[in-house]
């Protein structure tokens, strides 16, 4: 292995230190050094969407972001959507993309939903009132093995519906260190 | 009321359900979550026979500790077999329960009733409830025959659509899968594979190994590293991969002639189903065959594999071994496991925690062996596996390739009179210790140890391995079915979800399309017309009746295909549409489909289940196939073995039948009709029948030119 160095990151809105040798996936580091199981792993190649987080607001993979150009940026998982103080998680706490997948029981096995959710977010932020064939668009970069798509697509339409332009936490959520 | 077997197996009811903690109702299923929702249908039936709201109950995940052995979660058979279980284990519950309560009140059981735990008398609490009573002792019975369960009639439960247990978790990232977890200690274990499966290491090679680095393990052909981070443990697998120095041997099929190969290997033949008519054949008129097959398919996991164990060397000098895992059969993983490496079972402990789905047998098993030998190395050490997306493409087991071969014969008014089936096939059952050997890949790769032996396909039936759904369920007078089971396997094979139904399915409705064809009749009428079975018919009829079948329109490249099964010839019926664009290539715009499946307890699991295994069915049929040269497997990414993705995925519409009869599961009946359906909506469309899976451009084109 290389030389470790530390490296400054704003994760969930929240300023960390990390040491890791510069070349470590970004999932790895959220995952093991910060202990966020929301990303997951599932290829190591940018390839299924499992691992999607939000980097300055864009949905993208994070196993093959290195750690030292997460630096600088804001990056969100699914674990800093919920909305802050709003009660505990499964209740109304919930961004309304989450709330939507748990409404339309959106998932079978539901390794892969975090990274939807985040692919579904990104969305609605640039385009609060998508039609069908741009949610499915979004999603495109996020495989299902289980076959729960048109589920899914129906929950981030219904999050759209929910949460007209400008009231949904996706904003400071895309944002990061939103103040 | 007859125990149910796996009641009658497992008949303490203490196994099944505790009353712990207060006002909560824990269940022991044997069978195992793994996102097809059986956990939330498995607590409704729970709730509804022990009168307890939902949200008391909670699902213990599987142990070989505590949990009843109820084999490997597969078949699609958790509702019948632990749901059956579990409904009179819960009804017996209740009622030594309300008769222990009797006996404190002085009264009979039949004056009292459950309100959600608590015990009531003429609707009023009697201050005694499930928790107050006391559990242990009240459960210490073992099951026996006696009060019923409750009608469906009276259901309130059971039978209503119940949000999944397991959603808010996965859907706000709490950790909740096998990957998620970390023990204390643990430690990180990487496995180098060969280059291929018939490859045998010559020489680890020399290497420098990175800080962190904690052993390597190197036994015969299985090599491999343990680190203090999963990081270091992945650049360390890379040296050792660069390294290790190989003998590599030409060993599998070339895939340009896979048929040839499937119809050329020494086989295991075996007469299926046989119905004699002798006077069939002079009624023929009309004769037809054809060939129809389908590639190796992967399972392809969104998540790799992964395990954990531990091995512990005991003050007696025994070895205790304790593993997490993700195994669709942790009972049966533990006795392959211990009989692989020369321990009795009982010196082991499997279990279950959640994985991503699996699809039928995948490589979590492997992956729970190659914790184990990487353990052994480093005793008292919790030791964590995962493996790559390129190994478990790789190196998991794969659906296997098949052909069908069919003839049939039409009499004059254009009824079936003959039906042939010929199944060629490697066997589904390579499950960890069908067969007497482990079939764990790691202990496989060991020194000395000999090659994973081709798989088996259990008894042949209509309901089993490559002949499953190999029988039509339509009335014809002579009929014979064969399965020709390959005794090579140049390519590890095991159970995908519905086995050798998606082929057989696929090729059965397909003919059955060519067949109306030359009888001149709609497919629709034409199915009716052979099927006297009212089940059978109703779904046909409900899936036509709500996708417009007899106003359909194909035309300008559209085309509509019908397909019906019943899963297995004994489980549940389903009837599909599809509705294609399609010339060279096939666009999927909608699927239609209509099942029953008994009496259902969650309605809106069912509807998932039956989406989800229509649009995995789409994608095998569209776009799926395992790629390889002469050495080894060459899909192992994304890009090499393509999914439909969310822009390629149909509209699916599901309707559930209703039905009083036993319940069955949902998880497996639409691969096989969403397969004929989309075959028969391509041939209505581009005007030329495919015989070959995957329908992609390459195979249409060259049905166009052979036609």
């Amino acid at each position: 292995m290389g030389s470790v160095n530390h490296w400054r990151l704003t994760v969930n809105g929240t300023e960390q230190t990390v040491s890791a040798e510069p070349g470590t996936p970004l999932l790895d580091v959220l995952r093991h050094d910060l202990g966020l199981a929301g990303p997951r792993f599932g290829c190591g190649m940018g390839l299924c969407g499992a691992c999607f987080v939000l980097i300055d607001g864009q949905a993208r993979s994070s196993c093959d972001v290195p750690v030292w150009a997460a630096e600088g940026t804001a990056v969100t998982t699914v674990e800093g959507l919920a909305m802050k103080g709003a009660g505990e998680a499964g209740g109304g706490g919930l961004h309304p993309v989450q709330q939507a997948v748990l409404d339309e029981q959106a998932a079978q096995c539901g390794y892969c939903i975090s990274g939807m959710i985040m692919s579904g977010v990104a969305l609605l932020q640039r385009n609060p009132a998508p039609s069908e064939p741009e949610v499915r668009a979004a999603l495109d970069g996020n495989l299902c093995r289980c076959g729960t798509h048109q589920r899914i697509v129906r929950a981030v339409l219904r999050a759209a519906a929910a949460a007209p332009a400008g009231t949904t936490p996706a904003g400071a959520a895309a944002g990061g260190a939103a103040e | 009321m007859t125990l149910s077997p796996s009641l009658a197996a497992n008949p303490d009811l203490h196994r099944w359900l505790s009353f712990a903690p207060a006002g909560r109702v824990t269940i022991h299923p044997g069978k195992v979550e793994y996102g097809q929702g059986v956990w939330t249908a498995l607590a409704q039936i729970a709730a509804e026979e022990l009168d307890v709201a939902l949200d008391r109950v909670e699902v213990a995940p599987v142990s070989t500790d505590t949990s009843p052995d109820e084999g490997v979660t597969s078949g699609s058979r958790s509702i019948e077999d632990c749901g059956g279980a579990l409904r009179q284990a819960c009804a017996q519950a209740r009622a030594a329960f309300l008769a222990a309560a009797a006996a404190k009140l002085g009264t009979g059981p039949a004056a009292l009733a459950v309100r959600d735990g608590e015990i009531c008398q003429d609707g009023t609490g009697t201050g005694l409830s499930y928790w107050s009573l006391g559990g242990p002792s009240l459960l210490g019975a073992a099951a026996a025959e006696g009060p019923a369960a409750k009608p469906a009639s009276r259901w309130s439960v059971a039978g209503r659509s119940a949000p999944r247990l397991d959603l808010p978790d996965k859907a706000t990232g709490r950790p909740r899968f096998l990957h998620d977890l970390v023990l204390p200690g643990m430690v990180f274990g990487r496995v180098i594979r060969p280059p291929g499966p018939a490859a045998t290491l010559d020489e680890a090679g020399a290497v420098d190994l990175p800080d962190g680095v904690l052993a390597t393990v190197r036994d015969g052909s299985f090599l491999g590293v343990l680190a203090s981070q999963d990081r270091i443990a992945v650049a360390a697998a890379a040296r050792l991969a660069a390294a290790a120095r190989w003998t590599v041997r030409e060993s599998l099929p070339d895939e340009r002639g896979l048929k040839g190969f499937l119809l050329s290997q020494p086989t295991e033949d075996q007469a299926v189903e046989r119905r004699d008519d002798p006077a069939a054949a002079a009624r023929v008129r009309h004769t037809r065959q054809a060939e129809f097959s389908r590639p190796f398919i992967a399972h392809a996991s969104m998540a790799p594999s992964c395990a954990i164990a531990r091995w512990d060397e005991g003050a007696d000098g025994m070895a205790r071994i304790t593993v997490w895992a993700h195994s669709q059969g942790p009972f049966p993983l533990r006795r392959a496991l211990a009989a692989g490496l020369g321990l009795d079972q009982a010196q082991v402990t499997v279990h279950h925690v959640e994985g991503a789905g699996v699809y039928g047998h995948n490589a979590s098993d492997d992956a729970a062996a190659d914790a184990v030998l990487l353990a052994r190395r480093l005793p008292g050490r919790p030791v964590r596996v995962l493996w790559s997306r390129e190994d478990e493409l790789g190196w998991g087991p794969v659906g296997p390739a098949m052909v069908a071969r069919l003839s049939a014969g039409l009499d004059e008014a254009g009824r079936i009179q003959t039906w042939r089936q010929d199944v060629w096939s490697n066997g589904f059952l390579g499950r960890p210790g069908i067969g007497g050997t482990p079939r764990l890949l790691g202990l496989s790769h060991l020194a000395g140890a000999a090659p994973i032996p081709a798989a088996p396909d259990g008894e042949p039936s209509g309901a089993m391995g490559a002949t499953r759904n190999a029988v039509p369920a339509y009335d014809i007078p002579d009929l014979a079915v064969t399965r020709h089971r390959l005794l090579t396997m140049p390519i590890r094979t095991s159970s995908l979800r519905s086995l050798g139904a998606f082929l057989n399915v696929f090729a059965i409705e397909s003919f059955l399309d060519e067949l109306a064809e030359v009888a001149g009749a709609d497919p629709a009428e034409f199915r009716l017309a052979h099927l006297s079975d009212p089940r059978a018919r109703r779904v046909i009829e409900e899936v036509t009746g709500f996708a417009g079948w007899a106003g359909r329109s194909p035309a300008g490249g559209t085309g509509f295909g019908l397909a019906f099964a019943r899963y297995k010839g004994t489980s549940g019926y389903c009837a599909a549409v599809a509705e294609v664009a399609a010339d060279t290539s096939v666009t999927l715009r909608r699927l239609w489909l209509a099942v029953d499946v008994g009496r259902v307890i969650n309605p809106d699991g069912v509807v998932n289940q039956v989406e989800g295994g229509a649009l995995q069915s789409a994608s095998w049929a569209l776009r799926e196939r395992v790629r390889f040269d002469r050495t080894r497997i060459t899909s192992v990414t994304w890009d090499s073995y393509p999914i439909l993705r969310f822009t390629e995925m149909p509209e699916v519409a599901v309707r559930i039948v209703a039905s009083d009869q036993p319940p069955v599961g949902a998880g497996e009946l639409a691969q096989g009709p969403v397969a004929g359906a989309i075959g028969n909506a391509v041939a209505d469309a581009a005007g030329v029948r495919v015989r070959d899976l995957p329908l992609t451009t390459e195979q249409i084109t060259r049905a166009i030119e052979e036609a």
